[in-house]
Formats: C-alpha cells, sequence, structure tokens
C-alpha cells in the first residue's frame, strides 16, 4: 500500500494535512483529511468568569472574531437570562453580516478565485492571490476592496477589524455613528458591483464545468443550519433545521439550546476535528453539511430580492437541493448579495444610532447556549457557570467540525476520481486540495476537544513496514 | 522644616528636608516612573521601578521612600537605571499570567503603560505560568491572582483610606497572594465595607468590577484623589 501526503493543504485557514491511501493497484482506497493543530479554548477557558468568554473566545480565529463573539455573547445573555435590547440585536446583525460578507469575500477571492481564473494546472508558484493581481488586477483589486467593506462594518462597530471586544453579555457597548452610517452606505453600490461581478463570473464557469460540479464532493447527507421560525434564511437568531438530500425537513424549529438532543460528537485518532453528526440517524451515517450550502438548501427563501431571485435560479441549476459540495462557492456569492441587501436595509435603521444598548443583570441560570451563523455554518458555544458566574464547562461546536465527515468524503471522492498509479501530477493533487477549499475550513476555530483526546502512534522501519502501534482513546 | 539643595539630574533644587526624593523630582517636574506608589497612601518600595542613583553610594535607591539629603547628586535616568527598569517590568510579566489582549484593563492599565514607557518588546525571562485562581465570591467586584503584581497598594488604601483593613499578603515569594480577612473567599470577609477603593487603586486588572469586558475595566483615579485630599485637609470634620 502506497500513501501520498499533501502537508501542508495550501490556501486554507489553518494546518492541516491530507493522506491518500493507494491499494495494490494504485488505485485510491481512502483519502483523510487530518488537522494538525490544536487550540484547546474549552479546556483553559474553565475557570474563567463567564462574561470575559466573549472577548476571550474571539481570539479564537482571526478571520472569524465576530462569529465567536456572538455566539459567546448570546451564551451570556442566557446565563444573564435576559432579553437584550432590540436595537443591540440589530447592531449584533449588522457586524455579523459584515463578518459573512468580509469572510466569504475573503474564501471567493483569495482563497479559491486563482483555481477558477488560473486554472487548477497553472503554475502552483504563481496560483494564489498575487497571481489574480497579475492576471486580473481590476477583478482582484475589488475583491480585496469587497472584503474591506465586510472589515470597515466590523471596524466602525466595534473599533477594529479584528478581534473587537463589542458585542458583550446583555447587549453590545456602542451604536454607529451617524458619520460611519454615511460612510458604510456610500460604499454599498460598489460592495454590491463587485459581488454581482464574482457571481456572474462563477456562474459562467459553472457553465463549462459541470465535471468539478459531479466530482467535487457530490454525494447525499444531510444539511443543517438556523432558519427564522417561518423558514427563511437565518444568520443569527432562529432555530435549527435539518434537511436531508430530497428536500425533505427532517428535524424543525429546534431551539438552540436543545442541540445536544440532535447532535452527537464523535472523535476519530488520527485528527484533532471532532465529528459532529445527526444523533437520530447515527455515526457516520447522520453525517451532514453545514454553511452556505447548507443555509441555502434549508431555508424556503433569503428574504430579500436580489438573493431570493439568484436562489431560484441556484436551485434551478442545481435541480432542486444542491448536494455538490463544488456549489459552495456558488452559494457563497449568493450569501453575499444577501448580506448587502440586509445591510442596507439594517443601516437605514434609526435604532443604529440607539443609545439602549446593553441589559444589566447578575447570574440568574447556571447554563447558556449561544448558537450563531458563522460564514462557515452554525457555531455553538455551551456554557455552564457556578453561582458566582465561573465557567465551569466549555463546549464549543464549530461550524468547520460539522463539516469534518463531508470533507473526508470530498476529498476521497476527488481523490478517486483524478488519482491514478504512483506518478501524480501537482494539478491532481491541486484538485484534492481544492476540495477542502470549497467548505473554506477554519481550523483554528475548530480543535478544541475537551478532556484526553484519542490518539494513535504508529512506528514504521525502514521498509515501511509497520512494527508497532499504541492507541488511547 | 529647613529647605536643602540638591541636584537631581544635574538640575539644581532645593525642597523641604522631609520629602522623599519622588517627591521633590517631581515638584521640579522631573519624571520618574512608579508603580506601586500613589499618592496619598503610605510608600512602601515593593515594585524597584522609582529606584536612583545616588552619587557616593553603588547601591541603588528607591526614590520614593528616600528623604533628600544636603549636597545630594541623584541620577534618575542612566543607562543602568533604564536597564534595571525594564529588567523589573519583564520580571513582573514573566512571574504571573499577564495577557494583556484579553484583559479588563487592556488600554487602561499602568503596568501595561510603564512597559511601554520603559520600551519593553519582549521578555527575556522565562514565563513561570504560575496556577491563580479567581475569586468573584464579592457581590461587585473580583479578584485575578494571574494579574496582580503585589504592588499591596489595595492593601494600604484599605487600611490607611478605609480603615477595614480587609486585604492584606500571605505566603512568601512565588506563593505570595493579596488575600481577604482570613484568607477566605472575599465574598465572606466579613471586614469588607465594599467600598471599592481597592479596586480603584489597582494598577493592572487584578481588581475589577464584575460584568466587565475586554478592556472595560477604567481605573477611577479622581476618586481616589478626592478622597484623599478631603482626608489630608480634614474636610469633612466640623
Amino acid at each position: 500500500m502506497q500513501r501520498i501526503v499533501i502537508d501542508p493543504v495550501s490556501r486554507i485557514e489553518g494546518h492541516a494535512k491530507i493522506s491518500i491511501h493507494l491499494n495494490e493497484k494504485g488505485e485510491v482506497s481512502e483519502a483523510r483529511f487530518h488537522v494538525a493543530e490544536f487550540r484547546g479554548f474549552e479546556r483553559f477557558c474553565v475557570g474563567r468568569p463567564f462574561w470575559e468568554m466573549a472577548g476571550l473566545s474571539a481570539r479564537i480565529c482571526g478571520i472569524c472574531p465576530v462569529s465567536h463573539l456572538m455566539a459567546s455573547a448570546k451564551a451570556g445573555d442566557q446565563i444573564m437570562a435576559v432579553r437584550i435590547p432590540p436595537a443591540a440585536n440589530k447592531l449584533r446583525r449588522l457586524m455579523n453580516l459584515g463578518q459573512i460578507l468580509q469572510s466569504h469575500a475573503l474564501s471567493f477571492f483569495h482563497l479559491s478565485a486563482p483555481d477558477f481564473l488560473l486554472g487548477w494546472d497553472s503554475d502552483p508558484a504563481k496560483r494564489n492571490v498575487f497571481g489574480l493581481i497579475a492576471a486580473n488586477p481590476e477583478l482582484a483589486r475589488a475583491g480585496i476592496r469587497l472584503r474591506q467593506f465586510g472589515q470597515e462594518i466590523i471596524e466602525h462597530l466595534g473599533g477594529k477589524k479584528i478581534h473587537p471586544a463589542w458585542a458583550v453579555p446583555g447587549g453590545v457597548r456602542v451604536g454607529l455613528s451617524v458619520a460611519s452610517r454615511e460612510h458604510l452606505q456610500g460604499w454599498l453600490p460598489e460592495a454590491r458591483t463587485t459581488t454581482f461581478q464574482a457571481l456572474e463570473l462563477f456562474k459562467s464557469y459553472l457553465d463549462n464545468h459541470p465535471e468539478e460540479i459531479d466530482n467535487f464532493g457530490n454525494f447525499l447527507s444531510l444539511f443543517m443550519g438556523l432558519v427564522t421560525p417561518d423558514g427563511l434564511w437565518e444568520h443569527h437568531d432562529g432555530v435549527l433545521r435539518f434537511v436531508d438530500s430530497n428536500g425533505r425537513v427532517v428535524a424543525d424549529g429546534i431551539e438552540a439550546s436543545r442541540y445536544q438532543e440532535v447532535i452527537g460528537e464523535s472523535v476519530e485518532t488520527w485528527s484533532y476535528l471532532k465529528s459532529p453528526y445527526y444523533k437520530p440517524f447515527g455515526y457516520p451515517r447522520g453525517m451532514y453539511r453545514v454553511g452556505p450550502l447548507a443555509r441555502l438548501n434549508i431555508c424556503t427563501r433569503i428574504g430579500v430580492p436580489l438573493a431570493d431571485k439568484e436562489l431560484i435560479e441556484f436551485r434551478q441549476r442545481a435541480g432542486g437541493i444542491a448536494i455538490s459540495s463544488f456549489y459552495y462557492h456558488y452559494a457563497r456569492l449568493i450569501e453575499m448579495v444577501a448580506a448587502l441587501e440586509f445591510i442596507e436595509q439594517l443601516l437605514a435603521d434609526p435604532d443604529m444610532h440607539s443609545d439602549r444598548l446593553r441589559a444589566e443583570a447578575g447570574i440568574n441560570q447556571l447554563e447558556g447556549v449561544g448558537v450563531s451563523e458563522a460564514p462557515r455554518g452554525t457555531l455553538f458555544h455551551h456554557y455552564q457557570v457556578d453561582k458566582d458566574g465561573m465557567l465551569q464547562k466549555v463546549n464549543l461546536i464549530i461550524a468547520t467540525g460539522q463539516n469534518n465527515l463531508p470533507m473526508h468524503r470530498t476529498v476521497t471522492q476527488i481523490a478517486q476520481r483524478y488519482i491514478k498509479g504512483t506518478t501524480i501530477p501537482e494539478g491532481m493533487l491541486n484538485r484534492v486540495e481544492a476540495g477542502i477549499r470549497a467548505f473554506d475550513p477554519c481550523l483554528s476555530c475548530s480543535t478544541h476537544a475537551y478532556g484526553q483526546m484519542p490518539l494513535k502512534i504508529q512506528l514504521f522501519n525502514a521498509e515501511g513496514t509497520l512494527v508497532d502501534e499504541v492507541s488511547r482513546s | 522644616m529647613n529647605s536643602i539643595t540638591l541636584t537631581i539630574d544635574g538640575k539644581l533644587i532645593s525642597a523641604p528636608g522631609d520629602q522623599t526624593i519622588l517627591e521633590a523630582a517631581r515638584e521640579n517636574d522631573i519624571h520618574i516612573p512608579t508603580l506601586c506608589n500613589l499618592e496619598g497612601i503610605s510608600a512602601v518600595g515593593a515594585c524597584r521601578v522609582c529606584l536612583v542613583e545616588v552619587s557616593g553610594s553603588n547601591r541603588l535607591a528607591p526614590s520614593c521612600l528616600t528623604k533628600v539629603a544636603e549636597g545630594m547628586q541623584v541620577q534618575t535616568a542612566t543607562d543602568r537605571l533604564r536597564e534595571y527598569r525594564k529588567m523589573i517590568v519583564e520580571l513582573l510579566f514573566a512571574e504571573r499570567n499577564h495577557i494583556c489582549s484579553v484583559c479588563v484593563a487592556n488600554g487602561n492599565c499602568e503596568l501595561q503603560d510603564l512597559a511601554v514607557t520603559v520600551g519593553m518588546d519582549h521578555v527575556r525571562y522565562e514565563y513561570q505560568y504560575p496556577s491563580c485562581s479567581v475569586d468573584v465570591t464579592h457581590k461587585e467586584f473580583g479578584v485575578d491572582h494571574n494579574r496582580c503584581i503585589l504592588c499591596t497598594r489595595c492593601v494600604r488604601v484599605c487600611d490607611e483610606v478605609e480603615g477595614a483593613h480587609t486585604w492584606d499578603v500571605s505566603g512568601r515569594g512565588m506563593q505570595s497572594r493579596v488575600i481577604t480577612d482570613l484568607n477566605q473567599p472575599w465574598g465572606t470577609a466579613t471586614s469588607c465595607t465594599s467600598c471599592g477603593k481597592c479596586v480603584q487603586a489597582c494598577p493592572t486588572g487584578a481588581l475589577f468590577r464584575q460584568g466587565s469586558t475586554v478592556a472595560e475595566m477604567k481605573k477611577d483615579r479622581e476618586l481616589l484623589d478626592f478622597l484623599m485630599t478631603a482626608r489630608e485637609k480634614k474636610q469633612w470634620i466640623g
């Protein structure tokens, strides 16, 4: 048996490797996606006061600090047992949309577009954002500026682009100034133009590349995410919904605080990433996907006109529920359209300038679950505190973790399609990596397993024969 | 008190004979960095940041405790002092778990400001990562020993201004901790009047108001100045 290792996987957020196992005939028997870094926030946040958690957990990630900030603040709201001021809720929604927009722009323009625009088999030294700048400076610049727009929404609210400790248990610290609102409103038309430009570009790419749709993680699974109580697209509040690949609603209206009834967590010996699954279906059959693709698959509609129009076309192209993971890119672009429409609505709301922004209360419940849609999917923060508010237990279910099983399936499918025999062109390996990129994983966010990690150590001799193996589980 | 003359950093100054070098320097706009010192309460020379050189002595003297003397020649900012001050601040950072980025006092912290002032760009000493507790049993305030530098401002302000003496120090060396009453949870310390002066006096985020999130713990020094001035001038004694 031969093993090919792609280490590190490039143009993703975090450190990971892929190992591809070949059988005697040189065919791919299995491919594995290993997350090689470990963060451990679930453990070392125990013993801190819960009100610090929003700022602490925002430090998990420089790409999506806002997502953790929101989920954490919402878990804090529950521990205080308060309903936050309506203006604070709207402001949190605005920042979360800014986060989704900037992260999606990063994923598309900086990380994945080089594959589409320069080609899978192009020179790997140039197949990156710098190569994109050289080949298409206008598009690259517009993409970078689109991300900047999302970042500036975050900055104008939270004081800085990365790690703003702005959302707090009970609400938010400050509202939006009039000058900031005008500045952001003035930027909206350009942001929309860029988004539609990218969307049209990607649609024409889809027209000419059916092979990627067929082979990049094209399989049946469940999809999970938040929807509004009446089934519309949601990113901040709402309830959980599971939909299968036929569009059948498997579970609906589940309050976030009941997530443990539907989500189980499994661990594998070869990755730091937990593998959540839909509990009633068991492991691994309960595999589900989260993120942009899932959010578009589970909602009845988005609730804003331009994005809804795109959603109709999306469903026509996919033939109903989109099961190919390659459609993640497409879904991401449609969510950017939606985010811009919602941002426009929120910026016009007088509550943006409210000064009633923070509910104050002590510790009124000893447990809280906060849920929010991060760019990559549904994010859960679950805290248990003692009577003084000291954290006793922290459980984080990260979007990327929930896509763990689907990412395995995706890399295996791509490897089986493109890798044959022992001489493998680099472009083929790039396709395997691109399978991961479609999910836009954020690994630094996602490796926090609490307790003792299962671990497997294998010892090989010079001939490559396994001579010893130690397992801890 | 007779006036005496001395030179600080080459500047000839006169000062009352009972003044400390630090007081005389401040009156003459000569800046000596301090940390444990707080106007209105006694000086203890705990932090050693205000060390100065006095001609004729090879020992460095804490300017907050050393009285001025006739003909004294003081240097406050030699290369040797600058280096030692930087070392002292680095040692403070290495001793406990100071994580500015997620601290309630980020941006409002005297230790952080001092690190900037002395030009600390990294810590040359091995971090000790001690296991320190957080006590939030008090109904309004909390103490996080990870951020305590043992300056004892809380101990002094509680004893000398509030008159409660809830705070004290237990243990030695690395095991030293500020404690409330007989080393019991703050919430059960019956001598505490919940006045909050300790929280306002604390130079770091070690003492904080509950519910404070990152960078939200701004210390109200004006309140302490007001109380101490009123006390000194006996404004409330009729």
